[in-house]
């Protein structure tokens, strides 16, 4: 554990003393070019801010009515009869859309049913398996100005499926006992 | 798609809070999560600032190009509509790496240069094939140490805290193979179709 987290802490001031050390080494107007590259940052966070918005809006207007909740619901025996626990449906549903939803669920369950049980494990590792597709399909597209996505959504959304499946499958198989 | 489901969203969350009683959490929300949002973009502007700077520097001093060269040929498999030597194959990299080392804050803005380069060479306002495999590994996720995660489990008192980490990886490795080769069969698709 204290090799992990050393390394995570270590991970990032090593990258930019790296970048810094090259760039003083190649005798580059390191400085400058921090402020030249750091204006493009304000004009990317402006441009994201319609796309975040609006998305967050619409799932929130989802979440808070209920609606999703009836969802999972009506979900709820199909999923157990193919063997997904009731319990992590909404944490399925939510990992697409919302990254920090789905990181407030999976803290959730693992207050609620113990971070070394079946649930707590699974929930751990769907939440790192996956990652936010909504979010970073909005973000990247919306960024560029792509207005057709193609099949990006589509393959995004099979491969997240795909990563609650094999959680449950890799961690009853591991955790066994 | 985008459009249906997020008009949707809203659409079906107003209606069924009509006939469920739930509107005022519905108008709460409105504003609320309008708000929130924005609080989300200016938390990522001082990231978005930093790296970006960073990210110039790394890009002028040669380190981008270096690392592209190193991982180059998998990466060109894996995207052969670009050009060996092209920036973006530098920032489609620092995108990965980031990813990998849990940086989803540092990966964002570098995934960003990758996809405007990556525009640079489609020039039109379709997504190519290049950004659709770029953003299926992306959504997949590239996860080494979910340090998110494991702070948490230590926070609820885990026995082993890491004890998760290998089966994530295991998952996402999975995933991410499995995505891949979904993301070929909709090309393949694609390609067909056009011929036809």
């Amino acid at each position: 554990m204290s090799l992990i987290s050393t390394i995570s802490v270590w991970i990032i001031p090593i990258i930019v003393m790296s970048i810094l050390l090259t760039a003083v080494v190649k005798k580059l107007p390191s400085y400058e070019l921090f402020v030249e590259g750091g204006k493009e940052g304000i004009s990317m966070a402006v441009s994201l801010l319609p796309y975040l918005l609006g998305m967050i809006v619409s799932i929130t207007i989802f979440r808070s009515s209920g609606a999703m909740d009836a969802l999972i619901d009506g979900f709820q025996p199909i999923l157990r009869l193919i063997g997904i626990p009731s319990e992590i449906v909404p944490l399925s549903f939510t990992r697409p859309l919302s990254g920090t939803a789905a990181l407030a669920i999976t803290a959730d369950l693992i207050k609620v049913y113990g971070p070394d049980s079946f649930i707590g494990r699974l929930a751990s590792t769907m939440q790192g398996s996956t990652d936010t597709t909504f979010y970073i399909i909005t973000v990247y597209f919306g960024a560029v100005g792509i207005k057709k996505m193609g099949d990006a959504l589509k393959v995004g959304l099979i491969a997240d499926f795909v990563g609650i499946i094999t959680s449950i499958i890799i961690v009853s198989m591991v955790f066994s006992n | 798609m985008v459009n249906y489901i997020w008009a949707g969203l809203a659409i079906i969350g107003i209606i069924y809070a009509m006939f469920n009683g739930t509107m005022e959490e519905v108008n709460q929300a409105l504003f609320s999560s309008a708000q929130e949002a924005v609080t989300l973009v200016i938390g990522l502007v001082s990231v978005l600032i930093f790296w970006l700077g960073l990210m110039r520097i790394a890009e002028k001093a040669g380190i981008l190009s270096m690392l592209a060269t190193l991982f180059k040929p998998f990466i060109t498999r894996l995207f052969p509509e670009i050009p060996k030597d092209h920036p973006a194959m530098g920032y489609i990299l620092s995108n990965f790496i980031a990813n990998l080392f849990g940086l989803g804050n540092a990966a964002t803005p570098m995934g960003i240069k990758a996809m405007e380069e990556m525009k640079k060479i489609s020039n039109s306002n379709h997504a190519s094939r290049s950004m659709i495999t770029f953003l299926v590994i992306n959504t997949s996720s590239l996860t080494l140490i979910p340090t998110t995660i494991i702070a948490i489990r230590i926070q609820y008192d885990s026995a082993a805290p890491t004890e998760i980490v290998g089966t994530t990886i295991i998952a996402t490795f999975i995933t991410t193979i499995f995505a891949i080769f979904v993301d070929r069969m909709f090309h393949l698709r694609r390609e067909r179709n056009k011929k036809k």
